[in-house]
């Protein structure tokens, strides 16, 4: 019955979503206020109907319904209640229903938050978010719909083994929050060019709901990193794979779509720019939603999926995407040009930061979809991996990460590129210091590896350094210092601390990639092997019984010169249902790099073999990416953000105050 | 500087990050590509030993061997041709006779594939597509009991 009311629930969603769409649209061509007003309403209408869908769905899952198609494929009475209802979006049905629910909240977030936008604008933007809610509602009831009924099953199939895992659980929540978030910089775009203006407070309105997807993104991203990394047992943390490069794109359209609106914020420049890039940041998405889903990729990542479904989301995307594209062709050409700036200067900056992500970005998608085009047009299979991926994306970055440092510190308008590098020098310092090191200390690997390094500590240090100068840290005492760093907006702290990150995870990702040691090697019951270091003696492979799994675990004794460190047990698996094994690699942390171990096979002889890496300093690659997560968020929780675009003459004045600071 | 000259600034930027991004991609995809083989066509095209490639094929039922070291022996099949694959290390999860699988390595002298990377699926009953669509394209796709798990 429940199952019943959800699906019905859907429907109405739909509907309400069909009105969100045209009345408001209409009320604006109309000038019609009631009819714009029902904008609001019917996005929290909206909004508790697909609640209630979802929990419905949910319901049925907790509950272990298997008259449902969707919960008998993928549940299991035997899982953990966490794993019951993280199947709820562990699978293609399920994902969809939780990505217009998604879609459905940001949606109601604008109509509540929304109050002091000016009416014609939240009306449009509400009619364009009802727009993809609509199709994709279309796409769910139509094409995938979660609550269709079967026979009912006495037991279901299960969740893939590997996706039972407390990372997984949440990283397609946020991976998709940050996805759908995208969708409101998308529907101001949009409204944007409906209306045929944009400035300074469109910027403002637009940065912070752009912010908080980044922020989820670069979650999102590196939660799936981590997951892989210590789940699928391969010692690798990425693998330039299809799926990834899907959830990338959109990363990096949206890092340079922040920086974009920054400069439209403050100096009401580069409008027809940004506004290109809203649209591509979230038809990025829109494309990452249907490489996943459609099966046209082949991909490790890619779960059982169905290419007749690929045919309707291409269609959604071509109707979005071209539509927004046709659309802003037609009326971009329109929005007046905004402030003048020296190439030198911080809007010089940003625009550099602009050219380059996006064009990294694009040769990540020319790199991804080259293979589907060489297929289509030859009929030839060809796979684009890791070394296409280092040769062209890494070169492009080298610029961007190495000018970073200067961005922050230069000032609108027009710069002073020699007092700047002059005010550097101490970070300058720091990254030879570094460099030096980083050669005496380790003698093996690439001979560039160091200058990584020494790149890496430039941006940390740059951060710190332009942090420094702003609160006056070496010239001032110690209660000025504070003052003044209360004094400084969040937003500030927040790039500092986005910065550093930056140079956290490249710190990580070069003395990963550059150090790592590996060694595969057949184990016998009381062996020892010394690695890196350590001294692992294997004490044997025991059996284990798990809630819906049996696993052979084995036992390894780490001591280092002589003293115990840890005990690790990497195992194998074989769950019950599906009747899957899966591997389980130990990790033990020292400091901010892993020992990491894998059990594999048993030999004839009564031996294992066992995989062995040393990951230096991996750890500083999420730890990286969680400090960008709360730069991000210090940034958000800015006073200035929170109050939101203030009413739209002020806004001019505001916009004007800002560029004479 | 003139409105005109700050912007021919931008775009000669422009044109050169994307003409470097355009080399680097034409000279990336001419070198670091890597091709998908059946064993048919292996033996039709007479690959030359030392080119990298990407066999895919199904892991033939009884072929899999391992010795008392960490090398695995195993053949790949499209039920035309049979290529016989050597591996030093850990098979992933779901290898199994019988099942796809893909192995990206370089021929030997003799004709025998030597891989140095065998590819994991996450799924129990996935196919890789390209051996899905190569196994169609033979006309050994068994349909059945395979698309259902979806």
């Amino acid at each position: 019955m429940i199952v019943e009311l959800g699906h019905f629930a859907l429907v109405l969603a739909l509907a309400t979503a069909l009105v969100q769409m045209l009345l408001p649209a209409w009320g604006v061509q109309a000038r019609d206020r009631q009819l714009m007003a029902v904008a609001e309403p019917a996005a929290l209408a909206q909004l508790s109907l697909v609640l209630f869908a979802f929990l419905a769905l949910m319901h049925a899952y907790v509950t272990s319904d298997f008259s449902v198609e969707t919960v008998w494929a993928n549940s299991h009475t035997a899982k953990p209640l966490v794993y019951k209802i993280a199947g709820v979006w562990g699978n293609h049905e399920g994902s969809m229903l939780l990505w217009v629910l998604i879609l459905a909240l940001f949606g109601a977030a604008v109509a509540l938050f929304g109050t002091n936008l000016p009416a014609r604008l939240r009306a449009n933007v509400l009619a364009v978010q009802a727009a993809i809610a609509v199709t994709f509602l279309l796409f769910i009831v139509l094409a995938s719909n979660p609550f269709l009924r079967i026979p009912p099953q006495s037991e279901g199939r299960g969740l893939n083994p590997i996706l039972q895992d407390p990372a997984l659980a949440f990283h397609p929540p946020l991976l998709y929050a940050g996805y759908v978030g995208l969708s409101i910089a998308f529907s101001f775009a949009v409204a944007a060019l409906i209306e045929g203006r944009t400035d300074a407070a469109w910027a403002r309105w637009v940065r912070p709901w752009t912010l908080a997807a980044w922020i989820c993104l670069t979650l999102g991203i590196a939660m799936g990193s981590w997951w892989a990394y210590y789940e699928l047992g391969w010692g690798g943390w990425w693998f330039w794979d299809p799926v990834e490069n899907a959830s990338f794109m959109p990363w990096l359209a949206a890092t340079a779509l922040l920086h974009s609106a920054l400069v439209m914020e403050k100096r009401e420049a580069l409008k027809v720019w940004t506004i290109l890039l809203a649209i591509l940041a979230f038809s990025l998405s829109l494309m990452g939603t249907f490489l996943v889903r459609s099966g046209v990729l082949t991909s490790v990542h890619a779960f059982a999926v169905d290419p007749r479904r690929g045919i309707f989301i291409l269609t959604i995307l071509v109707v979005l995407i071209g539509g927004a594209l046709a659309l802003y062709a037609w009326r971009a050409p329109r929005l007046q040009p905004g402030g003048l700036f020296a190439p030198i200067s911080r809007e010089g900056a940003l625009v550099l930061n602009n050219v380059l992500l996006t064009t990294g970005c694009a040769t990540v998608g020319v790199g991804t979809l080259y293979p589907l085009v060489l297929e289509a047009l030859t009929g030839a299979k060809i796979s684009v991996g890791p070394p296409y991926f280092n040769l062209t994306f890494g070169p492009l970055m080298l610029p961007l990460l190495a000018a970073m440092p200067f961005g922050p510190f230069l000032a609108w308008k027009r710069g002073d590129l020699a007092g700047v590098a002059q005010r550097l020098l101490a970070a300058a310092l720091a990254a030879l210091v570094a460099l030096v090191i980083a050669y005496a200390l380790v003698w093996r690997g690439p001979w560039l590896a160091p200058f990584g390094i020494a790149l890496a500590v430039w941006i940390i240090a740059g951060a710190v350094c332009e942090w420094a100068a702003r609160v006056q840290l070496l010239a001032a005492g110690a209660d000025r210092v504070w003052r003044r760093a209360r004094g400084l907006p969040r937003s500030a702290h927040g790039t500092t601390l986005a910065h550093l990150g930056i140079g956290l995870t490249l710190v990580g990702i070069v003395a990963t990639s550059a150090w790592q040691s590996e060694r595969v090697l057949a184990m016998r019951a009381g062996d020892s092997t010394e690695f890196s270091g350590y001294t692992l003696a294997f004490r044997g492979v025991a059996p284990a019984q798990g809630p819906n799994y049996q696993e052979q675990v084995a036992l390894f004794a780490v001591t280092r010169s002589g003293s115990p460190v840890t005990e690790l047990s990497p195992a194998k698996r074989l769950y019950d249902a599906p009747r899957q094994p899966t591997t389980e690699a130990a990790i033990h942390v020292a400091f901010l790099s892993d020992l990491y171990v894998v059990l594999g096979d048993e030999l004839k002889d009564g031996s294992f073999v066992v995989r062995l890496y040393f990951n230096p300093l991996v750890r500083l690659i999420w730890i990286g990416a969680v400090v960008m997560a709360l730069g991000g968020a210090l940034s958000l929780s800015d006073r200035r953000l929170r109050v939101g675009a203030p009413r739209r003459a002020r806004g001019a004045q505001a916009a004007h105050a800002l560029s004479t600071e | 500087m003139t409105r005109k000259q700050r912007r021919a600034v931008f775009l000669v930027l422009s044109v050169c990050v994307v003409t470097l991004a355009l080399l680097l991609m034409a000279f990336a995809l001419r070198d670091t590509i890597v091709f998908f083989r059946t064993p048919r066509e292996v033996v039709e095209m007479a690959i030359a030993p030392g080119t990298r490639f990407r066999l895919g094929g199904l892991v033939a039922e009884g072929s899999l061997r391992r010795g008392a070291g960490l090398t695995v022996a195993f053949a790949i099949t499209d039920r035309v041709n049979t290529i016989s694959v050597s591996y030093t290390g850990i098979l992933p999860d779901l290898f199994r006779e019988g099942q796809g699988v893909v192995a990206e390595g370089k021929l030997d002298g003799a004709g025998h594939f030597i891989a140095d990377s065998v590819l994991a699926k996450h799924d129990e009953n996935y196919m890789p597509a390209e051996v899905a669509k190569a196994l169609k394209a033979e006309g050994l796709w068994k349909d059945a009991g395979k698309s259902e798990k979806r």
